[in-house]
C-alpha cells in the first residue's frame, strides 16, 4: 500500500482535540509568513475566506478564479442557510447535538473529530460574518433569527433572504478585495487550472489556462490549497452552475491525491423538474420551504385533476406518513428517495409524471399570505418565472436533483491530500458530511476550513516542511505545461461529428440511471462498460472548434468533460464496490424491509479511497476506518 | 401566448476580441420551445453552429438561476431584456411569440470593454469594491453574533442594498455608464449597518473616487438603473451614497501620525 492515509487526529477527549491540536502546532512568526507563498485555486466560501484569512496573517496569496470575478463562486447559489450551535432559541441546541446530527445524518460514515471540529468553530462563523456586515435575518429586538433545516429538531439555521450563500460569499469576497488592495492577494481571474505541478514528492505549483487569451501560465508556490468545489456537474444536469467542474481536483488525483468515497452524491429533494432536452441545468428551491411547505402525491394513479381540486382524503402527504416525527423535514436522501418511489409507484404528477407537489395552501390559510411571502418571496417569483406557476395559488412540482458531492480528494485532519503540501477545502474533500449533507452545513463546512481550520493547520506543515526554493523553470513545471498542451491540441484535433455537450448528455444518462438515486449491481456495470466506450468515442468523435489562441468555449467545456468520462467510471466502481447502503448511497440489494438504507458496519464503516494507478490500470481501492468512539453506530430512524 | 414551437430571428453582435471590430449577424433559430431560458435557446444556436464547424457564440453565464451575476446581455436594447427583477438567465422564450426578431448585444459601457462577442470585462467593478467595499474585520476578531444589535427595519434594508449581484446592467443601462447603483448599494449597505460605521467616510471617498477614475461616468437621475435591476435595488442607495459622500468630504480628515512606540 503506497498510500499514507494516517488521518492524523489528535488524541485525548473530543471536546478538547482541536484545541490541544492548535497548541501543539508549530508557528511561524509574523515576519517570517511574509516569506511563503500560497496559492489558492478557488474563490468560494472555502477559498476565499482561506485566501483573505492567510493574507490577514501575512502569507502572500495568489489566487485563481474561474469566473471573470471571485464574487460569483457558485457559493452564491445556496438559498437557504447556515447552520451553527449558538443555542439562540433555547431550544436545547449544543455544539454536542450539532455534531451527533451531522455524524447521524451521514448515516456515521464521516470522522467523529473532524465532525466535532466543524460543530465547534460553526459559533465563530456567525460572528465573523456579522462582524464583516452579513445582514442576517434579525428579530424585531434586533437579535439574529434562526429557523429549521432537515435532519435536526432544533432551529440553528441562521439566514439573509433566501441569499445566504450569496451574503455569505459576498463577506468572504470583501475580505479578498481588502486584502488585494492591499498586495497581500494577488488575484487571477478566468484561470482554470489545468495540473497540479508536485516537485519532489510536494504540491509546489500549477499549471493554468488562461480563458481569454488561451496562453497557459506556470505559478509556484510553497503549498496549494484546492477550493474547487464539487463535481455533480459529471451527470450533466445539476444544480451545480455551469462552469463547476472537477478537473482540478480530478487532475490532483492523477498526481497522487486520493480520492475518497466518490460514489456518495446528494440528490437533493425540492428542485424543479426536467422539462425538456435542452435543459442546461436544474434549478434547486430551498429546503427552507419544507418548513412551510407540505409534500404529497395523489393516493390514486392517473389522477389528472388540478392539484387544488383534489381533497385532502385523496392525498398522500407521503412524508408525514412514512416520517411522522420528521415529517417533510425529514433528511435530503430519505426524502429523494420516497419521492423516487412514488413516481415509480405510478403516483408522480405533472406532464412527465416525474414529479411530487410541495404545497403552502395550509400554510398560507394558518399564517396569511403576507407572512409567506415575507419567508420565501423570492423563492416563490423564481419558481414563477422559470415555470409560469404561480405557487400562491397552486402547489410547486418538484423532483430530486443532483447538488452537491460528499466524496472528494482525502484529507487528514489538517485537510491535507496524499500529496504533501496540497490541501484540499470545503466541497471539494471528503471530510465531514459523510453519505449524506444535512441542509445548511456546506455553507458551514466551507468557511470552517478557511477561516479556522487551514490558517492553524497550513502553518504547521510550512513550519515542519523543508521546502527548497523553486522557480517555474523547474522541469516538472515544463513537463506538466506540455502534457496540457498535447491533449489540448489532441482534442482540438479530433473533428469528429458529437458536440461537447451531446456526450456530456450521454454521461449524464448513465449517470442518472445507473449511479443516481438509486443503484444495483447490474446497473453499474452496465455504465462502467457504457462510460468507457463513450469515453473511445470521446477521443475520436468528438469535435472541438477553433484553436488555442482566444476564448474557446468549447475547447474548456471540453478539457472538463475529458475528466469526467473518468470520474463518472470511478463513481460507478465506487459504488459498486460499496456493498451496503447508506446516506445517498441506495443499493437496492441492501435495503430494509420498508425500503431504507441498510448499512453494513461490519464490512464498510470506512472511507474507501482510490488510488490513481495511470490510464490503462485499475484503480486501487485502500481504506481508512472510521473510528465511533462518541457516538453509538445505530440505524438512523427518522420516524 | 407564444406557440410551443417557435422560430425566431436572431442579430447577434459578433467580435473576435477587444481589438477587432464587431458587427451584427443575423441567426435564425427553430424549434424553440416555451419553456426554454433564453440561454438555453442560445445554447441550442451553439451546438447548431459547432455541429457546422462554426465558431459558437461566447456568452458570460454560470449559475443560471439568478444569483451569480455573470449573465449579461443587452436584449433588444435593454440589460437582461428589461424584464422585471430578472437576469437573463431566468428570462424564458414564453415571453416571445413565433416569428419574434430579437437583437442581441453585449452590455456597452466604457468601463466594461469587450471581451469576445456578448462577454464584456468587467474587472472594474472589483476595483471599486477594493477601494473601500468591505469591513476590516480581520478572521479572529469578532465578538458574539447577538452582541451588535441591528433593529429589523435596519437589517432589511441594508440586505435591501445588499442583494446586489454585481452583473452591471446598472453601468449598461445608464446613458452615462455609471456604476453609482452598484457602488451606492455598497456604500449604503455599509453605512446602515453599525459594523460600517468606523470606516464609513473613508469608503464613501475612496471608492467614488476610484469609481471615477475607472470610465466609469456620472450620475444624473435618470434612474434606468434602477428599472432593469434584476435585484430591484432602488436609486435611494444613490441618494444614501451621496449623503455619506457629502458628509465625508466636509468632515473627514485623516491625520498621518506614527505608530512606533517603545
Amino acid at each position: 500500500m503506497s498510500f499514507n492515509l494516517d488521518s492524523k487526529i489528535p488524541a485525548g477527549d473530543l471536546s478538547q482535540k482541536w484545541d490541544k491540536h492548535k497548541f501543539d502546532s508549530k508557528l511561524i512568526n509574523p515576519a517570517n509568513k511574509r516569506k511563503f507563498h500560497i496559492i489558492v485555486v478557488g474563490t468560494g466560501l472555502a477559498g476565499g475566506s482561506a485566501a483573505a484569512t492567510l493574507a490577514e496573517l501575512g502569507y502572500n496569496v495568489s489566487a485563481f478564479c474561474i469566473q471573470d470575478t471571485p464574487r460569483r463562486a457558485h457559493s452564491i447559489a445556496a438559498q437557504g442557510g447556515i447552520n451553527a450551535a449558538k443555542n439562540y432559541p433555547n431550544d436545547g441546541d449544543s455544539v454536542k447535538r450539532l455534531f451527533y446530527d451531522t455524524i447521524k445524518g451521514g448515516d456515521y460514515r464521516a470522522r467523529e473529530a473532524n465532525v466535532y471540529r466543524l460543530a465547534q468553530v460553526s459559533n465563530n462563523i456567525i460572528d465573523q460574518m456579522v462582524s464583516q456586515g452579513v445582514p442576517f435575518a434579525r428579530e424585531y429586538g434586533g437579535y439574529l433569527d434562526n429557523r429549521s433545516f432537515g435532519g435536526a429538531q432544533v432551529s440553528r439555521t441562521f439566514y439573509a433572504r433566501g441569499q445566504t450563500g450569496q451574503q455569505l460569499l459576498l463577506g468572504a469576497y470583501s475580505g479578498m478585495m481588502k486584502m488585494v488592495a492591499k498586495g497581500k492577494i494577488k488575484m487571477y481571474n478566468r484561470r482554470e487550472m489545468m495540473d497540479l505541478v508536485v516537485v519532489k514528492g510536494k504540491a509546489r505549483g500549477i499549471i493554468v489556462r488562461n480563458l481569454i487569451t488561451g496562453e497557459l501560465e506556470r505559478y509556484a508556490a510553497d503549498a496549494v490549497l484546492l477550493c474547487t468545489g464539487g463535481y455533480g456537474n459529471v451527470f450533466y444536469l445539476s444544480t451545480n452552475a455551469k462552469a463547476s467542474n472537477a478537473s482540478a481536483a480530478w487532475r490532483c488525483h492523477k498526481r497522487g491525491a486520493g480520492f475518497a468515497n466518490p460514489c456518495f452524491t446528494q440528490i437533493h429533494p425540492t428542485c424543479i423538474p426536467v422539462h425538456g432536452d435542452y435543459q442546461s441545468k436544474l434549478t434547486l428551491m430551498s429546503e427552507s420551504l419544507r418548513n412551510d411547505g407540505r409534500v404529497w402525491v395523489p393516493k390514486k394513479q392517473g389522477d389528472n385533476r388540478k392539484p387544488e381540486d383534489i381533497p385532502d382524503e385523496e392525498r398522500d402527504y407521503y412524508l408525514e406518513r412514512v416520517y411522522p416525527s420528521f415529517g417533510n423535514l425529514a433528511p435530503r436522501d430519505v426524502s429523494s428517495r420516497q419521492a423516487k418511489f412514488r413516481c415509480d409507484e405510478g403516483l408522480g404528477v405533472g406532464p412527465t409524471k416525474q414529479a411530487v407537489y410541495l404545497d403552502f395552501r395550509d400554510a398560507i390559510k394558518r399564517d396569511g399570505l403576507e407572512t409567506i411571502a415575507g419567508r420565501y418571496g423570492n423563492l416563490f417569483e423564481m419558481y414563477e418565472r422559470i415555470t409560469g406557476d404561480n405557487p400562491y395559488k397552486t402547489p410547486m412540482m418538484i423532483y430530486p436533483a443532483v447538488h452537491y458531492t460528499m466524496g472528494g480528494l482525502w484529507v487528514d485532519y489538517n485537510l491535507m491530500s496524499t500529496v504533501p503540501g496540497l490541501h484540499v477545502l470545503g466541497e471539494a474533500n471528503f471530510s465531514d458530511h459523510g453519505a449524506n449533507r444535512l441542509g445548511a452545513s456546506a455553507l458551514m463546512q466551507g468557511l470552517a476550513d478557511g477561516y479556522f481550520v487551514i490558517p492553524n493547520t497550513l502553518g504547521h506543515y510550512l513550519a515542519s516542511t523543508p521546502l527548497e526554493k523553486i522557480t517555474t523553470e523547474a522541469s516538472e513545471f515544463k513537463d506538466a505545461e506540455e502534457a496540457v498542451r498535447i491533449q489540448t491540441n489532441k482534442l482540438l484535433g479530433i473533428k469528429g461529428k458529437r458536440t461537447v455537450d451531446d456526450i456530456h448528455r450521454s454521461l449524464g444518462h448513465f449517470m442518472w440511471n445507473e449511479v443516481g438515486m438509486s443503484r444495483n449491481e447490474a446497473g453499474l456495470k452496465k455504465a462502467i462498460d457504457g462510460i468507457r466506450k463513450l469515453k473511445e468515442e470521446f477521443w475520436n468523435n468528438v469535435n472541438v472548434p477553433g484553436g488555442t489562441g482566444d476564448f474557446n468555449i468549447e475547447l474548456h467545456k471540453a478539457t472538463r468533460v475529458a475528466d469526467f468520462l473518468e470520474l463518472g467510471e470511478l463513481m460507478a466502481l465506487d459504488a459498486l464496490e460499496r456493498n451496503e447502503s447508506c446516506g445517498g448511497h441506495f443499493r437496492e440489494e441492501y435495503q430494509t424491509a420498508d425500503n431504507e438504507a441498510k448499512r453494513d458496519d461490519e464490512n464498510f464503516a470506512h472511507a474507501a479511497v482510490w488510488e490513481y494507478t495511470g490510464p490503462n490500470s485499475s484503480p486501487i481501492r485502500h481504506k481508512e476506518e472510521l473510528k465511533f468512539e462518541n457516538v453509538q453506530l445505530a440505524t438512523r430512524s427518522y420516524k | 401566448m407564444s406557440s410551443e414551437n417557435m422560430t425566431l430571428n436572431l442579430k447577434i453582435w459578433r467580435q473576435k476580441n477587444a481589438k477587432t471590430e464587431g458587427t451584427f449577424v443575423d441567426y435564425k433559430v427553430d424549434h424553440v420551445s416555451p419553456d426554454m431560458s433564453f440561454l438555453e435557446m442560445i445554447d441550442v444556436l451553439n451546438e447548431k453552429l459547432v455541429a457546422k464547424g462554426e465558431d459558437p457564440i461566447a456568452f458570460d453565464h454560470d449559475c443560471r438561476e439568478g444569483i451569480c451575476g455573470m449573465c449579461s446581455m443587452m436584449i433588444d436594447g435593454k440589460a437582461h431584456g428589461g424584464f422585471k427583477n430578472t437576469t437573463t438567465c431566468q428570462v424564458h422564450m414564453r415571453l416571445y411569440k413565433d416569428g419574434d426578431t430579437i437583437v442581441i448585444e453585449p452590455f456597452r459601457a466604457q468601463a466594461f470593454p469587450i471581451v469576445k462577442d456578448l462577454a464584456v470585462d468587467r474587472g472594474a467593478i472589483d476595483k471599486v469594491m477594493m477601494a473601500g467595499g468591505y469591513v476590516t474585520a480581520n478572521t479572529g476578531n469578532a465578538p458574539d453574533g447577538n452582541a451588535i444589535l441591528i433593529p429589523k427595519p435596519i437589517a432589511d434594508e441594508a440586505m435591501d442594498a445588499a442583494a446586489c449581484i454585481g452583473c452591471g446592467a446598472c453601468v449598461a443601462s445608464c446613458p452615462n455608464g455609471s456604476g453609482m447603483l452598484f457602488m451606492g448599494a455598497k456604500i449604503s449597505q455599509l453605512a446602515l449597518l453599525p459594523q460600517g460605521q468606523p470606516e464609513s467616510p473613508k469608503r464613501a471617498l475612496n471608492m467614488v473616487q476610484t469609481h471615477d477614475t475607472l470610465g466609469f461616468g456620472n450620475c444624473t437621475n435618470h434612474a434606468e438603473c434602477e428599472a432593469t435591476c434584476p435585484k430591484g435595488i432602488s436609486i435611494e442607495h444613490i441618494a444614501r451614497m451621496n449623503r455619506e459622500y457629502l458628509k465625508a468630504a466636509f468632515t473627514y480628515h485623516e491625520k498621518k501620525r506614527s505608530e512606533g512606540g517603545a
